[in-house]
């Protein structure tokens, strides 16, 4: 149960997505939302999808995967889907009652649903490719400028990659605190929302004092390595822009060009 | 009567997965009521895949599990009280504490089954003894007991439920040697006393040589051995093989037996030994 989340699980591999530089993908993935959002028409939408779908396969992660991460969402694609068919003007091509749906509905719809689902699937994407750490050391980088307002962008790294590192950890311990209780006669799935609720007390006090525990030792061990923060500090692996980051910019232009030209020279949809 | 009875029992992980793995394969064991039975086997030999399997609280992938010759999946909306029956301490219980005293941590389980509080109030003084738990520390929270007391309180907490099977699962580890020896000793008394049935699962074969009358030799899933524990520990070189080592003082005794001293093999305990030894030494062989 808890083991089938797979949004922004880690699948080690060699392709040549995985070896991006982590600063360069997380780039990408802003340029490849922005691309997105301003697409205006079909084929400006059609060009986008095909670049991502072309990105999954050049990932060589398991379709399944994509799949599993896209399931957890599945329902807030259909409900805002569904709800954007409703949503739209000009004449109604059906009326149910005051419910009515116009050329523009089908069209919101379809980009709504559309757009949530790349978003996802690219996100999904960075995550499957990209190691915590190397994530947390390209966001270090990335808002490295920040440092200027005094904002303490070293530790709130640490702590992102501490808290991602000990997500499987977590879910592990939960699982087996909630067999120690199941053991014990613990009830926790059935009865009405109050009651289930309480039920889950016997599993969440362990789980923080073990968490409040492991935090603790953990703090004990950085600092028995001299750890004080940030200043000073250099790494062991150093990330550079390669050639493969350049290929990948060159690309990423390339889709922006043509969805730009899309736009200016197809007709944009009614909305 | 066999308290506990598997038939071709088998859990597969992750099944359909590339990390599909066989954790039990095809189990066939009898367990009779009233025994003391050690489980032994290497890490990662399905040990604790097992005694999960034995009160329920993973479903085998096939196979069946007879507790007293039902089979404990019949009713799936009933397998809470199964693990009534079949009360598991899990490896590190004192993870499991949670209440503000140690008293009414003991008493979780009991509430559970829906016990008066007068039932409830006896059952946690009796289970506190067993576990040799101090009446004094029963009020105390139970995250200001030392190591040893945490680890009774929560086994307290499994007794007090007064399961037909008890399974514990390595109960001695991270403990020192003198807390080990004293809840092996407790755990074997309260054997004795309540006469009823004990499965202790453990990775060492001195624990599982001084408690248990029969022992279940795991080895990559399956049931390697199940026999009286002299003739499992008389197939030493089997046991050397599945990376297990019968206890020192019995390898010891048979390396004397291998150069042609008159003693008796499947020797367990050091006492036992020595008497074996001395009465040699008593009829002058050692002299030359």
């Amino acid at each position: 149960m808890l083991k089938d989340i797979t949004f922004g699980q880690f699948l080690p591999g060699a392709s040549s997505l995985h070896r991006l530089d982590p600063r360069a993908k997380i780039l990408f993935l802003i340029a490849v939302i922005v691309f997105i959002f301003i697409t205006g028409n079909y084929f400006a939408l059609a060009l986008v999808a095909a670049f991502i779908i072309a990105l999954m396969f050049a990932s060589k992660i398991p379709l399944k995967m994509y799949l599993k991460s896209m399931k957890m969402i599945l329902f807030i694609v259909l409900f805002t889907g569904i709800i954007n068919l409703f949503y739209g003007k000009g004449d109604p091509l059906v009326q149910i009652g005051f419910l009515k749906i116009t050329e523009a509905g089908i069209n919101n719809a379809i980009f709504v649903a559309l757009r949530i689902a790349l978003l996802i699937i690219a996100s999904s994407m960075l995550t499957f490719t990209t190691s915590p750490t190397d994530l947390t050391d390209a966001i270090e980088r990335l808002l490295k400028p920040l440092g200027v307002f005094h904002i303490k962008i070293h530790e709130i790294a640490m702590m992102m990659t501490i808290a991602l590192r000990f997500v499987p950890t977590l879910l592990e311990e939960t699982d087996k605190i909630m067999s120690a209780q199941k053991a014990r006669g613990a009830d926790l799935d059935s009865g009405n929302l109050i009651k289930r609720v309480k039920a889950l007390i016997p599993v969440l006090i362990p789980l923080f004092v073990s968490a409040f525990k492991r935090a603790e030792d953990l703090a004990t061990a950085m600092e028995c390595r001299c750890y004080q923060g940030g200043s000073g500090r250099t790494r062991m692996k150093r990330l550079r822009f390669g050639k493969i980051d350049f290929y990948g910019l060159l690309i990423s232009i390339a889709v922006l060009g043509g969805v730009i030209l899309c736009n200016i020279f197809l007709p944009a949809v009614v909305r | 009567m066999n308290i506990i009875e598997t038939e071709d029992l088998s859990f597969v992980y992750g099944q359909g997965t590339p990390f599909e793995k066989k954790a039990n394969d095809r189990l066939n064991i009898q367990i009779k009521e009233g025994e003391f039975v050690g489980i032994i086997g290497h890490t990662g030999s399905g040990k604790s895949t097992l005694v999960q399997m034995l009160n329920g609280l993973i479903k085998p992938t096939s196979g069946v599990v007879r507790l007293c010759g039902k089979d404990i999946w019949e009713a799936p909306k009933e397998i809470r009280s199964i693990r009534f029956k079949v009360g598991l301490v899990f490896q590190y219980p004192e993870y499991q504490l949670f209440e503000e005293t140690v008293e009414k941590d003991i008493a979780y389980g009991p509430g559970n089954m829906g016990l008066d509080e007068e039932e409830i109030r006896r059952r946690v003084l009796s289970a506190a003894s067993f576990a040799g738990l101090r009446q004094e520390l029963l009020n105390k929270s139970p995250f200001d007991l030392s190591g040893g007391e945490k680890r009774r309180a929560a086994i307290a907490g499994v007794i007090a439920m007064d399961p037909d099977v008890l399974i514990l699962d390595e109960p001695t580890a991270g403990l020192d040697p003198a807390g080990r020896d004293v809840l092996l000793a407790q755990i074997s008394q309260y054997h004795k006393k309540r006469k009823n049935t004990v499965l202790l699962v453990s990775h060492s074969m001195e624990d599982i040589a001084r408690t248990a009358d029969r022992i279940l030799v795991m080895n990559k899933g399956r049931a390697a051995m199940l026999d009286d524990r002299k003739n499992v520990f008389s197939r030493g070189d089997e046991l050397e093989k599945m990376g297990l080592r019968v206890p020192q003082i019995t390898r010891i005794m048979s390396q004397l037996k291998k150069m042609g001293y008159n003693v008796p093999s499947g020797v367990l305990t050091v006492e036992q030994a020595a008497n074996e030894l001395h009465s040699l030494l008593g009829k002058g062989i050692f002299d030359e």
